[in-house]
């Protein structure tokens, strides 16, 4: 008896593992087979050849390294100029007095009820003044500072002992190197879950990078893959082949580092 | 502890980001609500004219709002709660004291929600394809005849449902999980002792227990779900006759396509009066749970 439910919930585990994992595995198998094996029936599972034509006609016919280095580019730039932004302000946040500082936190906090789509009508109006719609600006600017970032690095900062930064004073180091060579380095593993969030974050946005970008050559690989994919319906296996591009990337990095994501969503999914 | 001059340079560039480019537009953009703001005003900002409340009027006499509200209604009503219980099962069955390789089937149940939306839409497209779709061809073993899932109006919003859920249920699964790690041992213990069935005891331990999770959890999927876009964007571009037009579709259709943007603040605003009143009942809630 006891045997059998065991079985019947490994059953039960594989079962969801499959549905989960399916669309993802059709998507691979697919932009490997020949253009429109995909669209016979029975629908096939595996490709019957095996072709990496639809790789080669991103990068020749389609403009996908353009893609790929514009997400790439504004991701990266999007995570380094907002780690050091929240970084300091989350460390300031946790370990100086000043007036104000608990009703401000607050304020910042209770504004994360405010969904980004209210700011985009007059954010886009101001940066087309600026003169930064179609560029990397327009879409790095609304990236720089998270509310969500500084305090997540507040609640880890608020943890490091006072006495260690007494210490590092009292030595002489001035408020800059106590930061740098004493804080950051104490902060690495949050550090490194935020830098997974706001990647991924900005890899996989959409809306904002819509309105932004107006030119082909400047599209993300979300906005470039939407667009073609409303232009290519018939093209499966091409699509396919673009889809595994755009999410091969993100998926490795969270394989790779999924310690620190995971551990990220259980802090901040508790601290609420 | 330290100057308060360092804690203000500190605190300036991300102050300054946050005023300038997220404060600064949350009041613009309510201001804008009050206006004509169309296309002759881009060129030219002089032609904008102070409407009052006409942008909100004209929207509750608008049946295309009525329409993208119902349908984002029905996609958090059907698919909150679905989510939420299918992440619960999820992290029960992940976190069942026999199970090896848990990592694993962790690993497995939350790689959808590593992926970029708008690729893994393009992938449900097909999915979903009536006659050549890996889903029709799986029910059609069962005996079940095809569904046009995309092209019928009663079908579209059940498929977008059935995605988002297959999307995002694996990050609620984690949150459950590490609300289940949170209940003692000794819980269980003390009850399978007093002879509680495992029925019972997750009634009357782990139901309980995860009820401020619970809580979260629905509120914050609801929250997300409100914001519905890239998916009926890249799967049905609102359609077939509307049915899945979401309030975010909407307001990114009539702001930034036909560049109404004083009556597309407006719905930008319906959108977050939504959004505050799902965060101040979570708050309601959770306040009243804690002190039970």
């Amino acid at each position: 008896m006891k045997k059998l439910g065991v079985i019947l919930l490994y059953a039960m585990l594989i079962l969801v593992a499959g549905i989960t994992l399916a669309p993802l595995f059709w998507m691979v198998s697919a932009s490997f087979m020949p253009a429109g094996q995909s669209s016979t029936f029975p629908p096939p599972f595996l490709p019957r050849q095996f072709t990496l034509e639809h790789y080669a006609s991103l990068f020749t016919r389609l403009n996908l390294a353009r893609y790929l280095f514009n997400s790439a580019f504004l991701a990266l730039s999007v995570t380094g100029i907002s780690l050091v932004i929240n970084s300091m302000a989350g460390y300031a946040f946790a370990k100086y007095r000043f007036r104000g500082r608990d009703p401000l936190f607050k304020l910042l906090i209770a504004s994360m009820v405010i969904p980004a789509q209210v700011t985009m009508l007059p954010l886009f109006l101001m940066l087309n003044k600026m003169g930064v719609i179609n560029t990397y600006v327009g879409v790095i600017i609304p990236g720089m500072a998270s509310i969500f970032g500084i305090f997540l690095i507040r609640q880890f900062a608020l943890s490091i002992p006072d006495s260690l930064i007494e210490a590092a004073r009292m030595d002489g180091a001035s408020d800059f190197r106590i930061y740098r060579s004493l804080i950051l380095p104490l902060c690495k593993p949050v550090l490194i879950t935020l830098s997974i969030f706001t990647f991924m974050g900005t890899w996989n946005d959409f809306l904002w990078p819509l309105i932004v970008m107006t030119d082909d050559s400047m599209y993300t690989l979300p906005v470039a893959l939407a667009n073609l994919s409303l232009e290519h319906v018939q093209d499966t296996e091409l699509m396919m082949a673009g889809s595994v591009m755009t999410i091969l990337p993100v998926l490795l990095l969270f394989v790779v580092l999924q310690k620190y994501y995971i551990s990220g969503i259980m802090t901040s999914g508790l601290k609420e | 502890m330290g100057s308060k001059r360092a804690a203000m340079i500190f605190l300036a560039p991300a102050l300054l980001a946050i005023g300038v480019f997220f404060v600064i537009p949350v009041f613009a953009a309510f201001l804008l609500s009050f206006t004509d703001f169309d296309i002759y005003s881009l060129g030219n900002f002089q032609y904008v004219r102070f409407i009052g409340v006409k942008n909100y009027s004209q929207l509750l006499g608008d049946p295309l709002f009525w329409k993208a509200l119902k349908n984002t209604l029905y996609f958090l009503v059907a698919g909150g709660p679905l989510s939420v219980v299918v992440s619960l099962a999820a992290a029960l069955l992940v976190q069942s004291r026999v199970v090896r390789f848990k990592g694993l089937f962790r690993t497995a149940y939350f790689a959808p929600v590593v992926t970029t939306l708008v690729a893994v839409a393009v992938v449900w497209r097909f999915v979903y394809h009536p006659r050549f779709g890996m889903l029709n061809y799986a029910l059609s073993l069962l005996g079940v005849s095809p569904i046009d899932w995309l092209g019928d109006p009663h079908w579209a919003m059940p498929a977008i449902i059935l995605m988002a859920v297959w999307k995002n249920f694996g990050y609620n699964m984690i949150i459950f999980i590490a609300g289940l790690q949170n209940i003692p041992e000794e819980l269980y213990e003390a009850a399978s002792i007093d002879g509680a069935g495992k029925v019972q005891q997750f009634t009357t331990i782990t139901l309980p227990m995860l009820a401020p999770t619970t809580l979260f959890i629905s509120i914050i999927t609801m929250i997300g779900y409100f914001q519905l876009f890239a998916e009926p964007y890249v799967m049905t571009q609102g359609g077939p006759l509307n049915s899945t037009l979401s309030i975010v579709l909407l307001m990114y259709q009539q702001g930034f396509r036909w560049w109404n943007m004083g009556y597309s603040a407006a719905l930008a605003f319906v959108l977050f009066a939504f959004i505050l009143a799902g965060s101040l009942l979570q708050s309601r809630l959770q306040k009243r749970l804690g002190t039970s």
